[in-house]
């Protein structure tokens, strides 16, 4: 459904700018296979905040290795030298563990954004960058309700950098490094749909441990990186002002009116030109 | 009209000449803009340099939660909304044909080519990877479900309209008879091409933010950004026009006839009343957007005592003073009017871009001087290569008698 969204605003997108051209008005095919997303499941009640993630992660993207760790009260960000990183939080129930990282919309802002398709949703799931696309232009940090993406400021060649799932790894067979290489089992990588009915199953089956509610199932339209917590997200962190449409959904109105301005001013235009100029031929003393 | 018809062909050397004369500069070399303007433009290119050696960081302040400075928000989103002032006067002059507005079109849309000349320049230096600029426009994967590439389309399609909406000022500056004419023939189809893409655009960067919903302080975000910001670059425009006129009128002062002179106030009056008319228009929008989003809440915080003064002081005020020079026919009002609304707009789009974009953020992005020296040096270029042309071409001056352009 996600896929047949996005090309819909790729067929608006394109007539407008196909108008625009002259010519070039042609949908791509909507022909895409819709292939389930794959996804993380993240329980941080099972998080030991051991930064085994943030090792692994830093390795197999060579990034360097982290020097600060967990702690409460001190919030560590991602930065362009590193993709995800475990906080720790004081909370009702003692002290929780949480791994950020790129969320991996299901329809997200940043691919939206993004005018060359650098930024793109894979029809496996994680969403990737790709260099050789990208124009530097910052506006898929505009848009991304998570302030993912970051940038290589001192950099003469920058590159965006965020989590992306492994997608190498994966496309070879292998689990992302963080999934792999996490003691506590607190990562699970799955189908999208696999791991909400596993999240489910284990809210139902320890309603005490668990705050009832999977962040990430209707977050952002949905996102492909699901978290469990002990308490209320906002103890740890989350905003949670998140809508639950999708964020592209935001652009709809504007974009689906490009075509309908495309055909409407112009005729209104050659129309008050028109009427204008029989006017002044009536009373002419023009010229 | 044979002889001359193609200058550029049958006299090669004297035109070689006659170009390299006109580029020499002409007129007094120690003017206050130009001790003020040159070592801050030199400054500015060794701060270019630098930025493309070092990157974006070595120059500028701009940080990871607040991506966009003072070169997109000020140069590109501030300055396209005050290039507004073409595509207005071309609606008037050209498909309403409003005559009296003739003596000023061709200014605007110069300035208004500039402006997007420049603007797209300052965008480009703010790419972190300018050599991928080609990706979108060769069709290298269109992100066509994107705001920023319809933007971006818009702006180069409407770089080329408005070079031909000005094309016959340079065919009457080289007396190049045969090419006015047939320019002259295209200006109708390039300003309603230009109208349409300008009211995509201009309400285009308000779309920019449309996803930026959590992101940007709830007074300053709504749905209908797109068209505040298409409904204020109509005052936009038109107060720049307003100003940019009553500067010019002065520098430039030997090139108007005495006529145009005398129209110039019948003008300003009749612009101030545009103004007026729109900024309420605007006003009413806002104020329809601030019932509907339940924003009584933030108006007693210091974000909201900043929004009352963008609001009152800079748009209730400057349509006051607008209505004011109109009842009284009295253009010194409209001048201040002009003035207040221009700081006005660009607050109104410094904050929805930078000021009010992430204030919650721990650390908040304020533009290193070399920023601010880039985004000045920017401008002075432009007001260089404005004075150029003008101090060439017949764009204050009238046209040659043998160029007719009324009603082109
Ligand atoms: S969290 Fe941000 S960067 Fe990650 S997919 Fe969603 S919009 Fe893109
Ligand atoms: S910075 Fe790169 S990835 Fe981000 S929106 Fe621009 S072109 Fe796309």
């Amino acid at each position: 459904m996600s896929i047949d969204r996005r090309n819909f605003f790729k067929v608006l997108g394109v007539t407008g700018a196909g108008l625009a051209l002259g010519k070039q008005a042609q949908a791509e095919p909507a022909g895409e296979e819709v292939t389930e997303f794959k996804a993380i499941l993240y329980d941080s009640t099972r998080c030991v905040g051991c930064q085994s993630c943030e090792f692994s992660c830093a390795e197999v993207h060579n990034l360097p290795e982290p020097e600060d760790f967990p702690e409460v009260g001190v919030l560590r960000k991602t930065n362009e030298k590193r993709r995800t990183v475990v906080n720790a939080y004081d909370t009702s129930k003692g002290e929780v563990y949480v791994k950020r990282q790129c969320m991996h919309c299901n329809q997200p802002a940043c691919g939206a954004a993004c005018l060359t398709q650098a930024m793109l949703k894979t029809k496996e799931g994680p969403v990737i960058w790709r260099e050789n696309k990208c124009m530097g232009c910052r506006y898929c940090m505009i848009s991304c309700p998570f302030d993912v993406p970051k940038f290589e400021y001192n950099s003469p060649n920058p590159k965006i950098t965020k989590c992306n799932m492994c997608f190498e790894r994966q496309q070879e067979g292998q689990l992302p490094a963080c999934v792999e290489n996490c003691p506590a089992e607190a990562l699970m990588f799955g189908t999208r749909r696999e791991l909400i009915a596993e999240a489910r199953r284990r809210i139902v089956e320890n309603p005490d441990a668990y705050y009832p509610h999977i962040y990430g199932e209707n977050e952002a339209g949905g996102t492909s990186f699901l978290y469990l917590s002990p308490v209320p997200f906002e103890e740890i962190g989350f905003r949670t002002n998140i809508q639950n449409a999708s964020y592209p959904a935001l652009t709809k109105g504007f974009l689906y009116s490009v075509p309908a301005v495309f055909v409407l001013v112009p005729s209104v235009l050659l129309g008050i030109h028109k009427a204008t100029k029989s006017n002044l031929d009536k009373n002419s003393n023009h010229d | 009209m044979t002889s001359s018809a193609f200058p550029l062909k049958k006299e090669k050397k004297s035109i070689g000449r006659f170009l390299l004369d006109e580029l020499k500069p002409r007129g007094k070399w120690l003017t206050p803009f130009n001790i003020i303007s040159i070592p801050v433009m030199l400054v500015g290119a060794a701060i270019i340099v630098i930025r493309f050696i070092n990157g974006i960081g070595a120059v500028s302040n701009v940080t990871q939660d607040i991506p966009w400075g003072v070169w997109k928000g000020f140069n590109v989103i501030t300055g396209v909304a005050f290039a507004g002032g073409a595509y207005i006067l071309t609606f008037v002059v050209y498909v309403l044909k409003v005559d009296k507005f003739h003596s000023i079109v061709r200014v605007t849309v110069l300035n208004g080519f500039l402006a997007y000349v420049f603007y797209a320049g300052a965008l480009v230096l703010d790419l972190g990877k300018p050599w991928n600029i080609f990706n979108p426009i060769i069709g290298n994967n269109f992100g066509a479900n994107s705001v920023l590439f319809l933007v971006a389309w818009h702006f180069l399609l409407y770089i080329v309209a408005q070079a031909i909406e000005f094309s016959p000022a340079v065919a009457e500056w080289l007396n190049a008879r045969r090419a006015h004419k047939i320019l002259s023939g295209l200006t109708l189809g390039a300003v309603i091409f230009g109208i349409t893409l300008s009211t995509l655009h201009q309400s285009g960067l308000g779309a920019l933010f449309l996803m930026a919903k959590e992101k940007i302080h709830p007074l300053w975000y709504s749905e209908f950004i797109p068209l505040l910001f298409l409904m204020s670059s109509v005052f936009a425009g038109l107060s720049m026009v307003i100003f940019e006129g009553s500067i010019s009128e002065r520098v430039f002062a030997d090139q108007i006839t005495s006529e145009n002179k005398k129209q110039r106030k019948d003008i300003i009056l009749i612009l101030s009343r545009i103004c007026a008319f729109s900024m309420f228009v605007y006003l009413f929008m806002q104020i329809l957007v601030f019932a509907h989003g339940h924003r009584w809440a933030y108006i007693n915080t210091p974000m909201g005592y900043w929004f009352l003064l963008e609001m009152l002081g800079f748009v209730v005020v400057p349509m006051l003073l607008f209505l004011l020079s109109f009842k009284r026919a009295n253009i010194r009002w409209a001048k201040v009017a002009a003035v207040l609304t221009i700081v006005g707009i660009i607050l109104n789009r410094l904050n929805v871009s930078i000021i009010a974009f992430r204030w919650d953020a721990a650390v908040h992005y304020v533009p290193s001087w070399m920023e601010i020296v880039v985004a000045v040096s920017i401008v002075f270029v432009e007001i260089w290569i404005f004075r150029w042309v003008i101090n060439r071409m017949p764009v204050l001056r009238e046209s040659p008698s043998w160029a007719n352009n009324k009603h082109a």
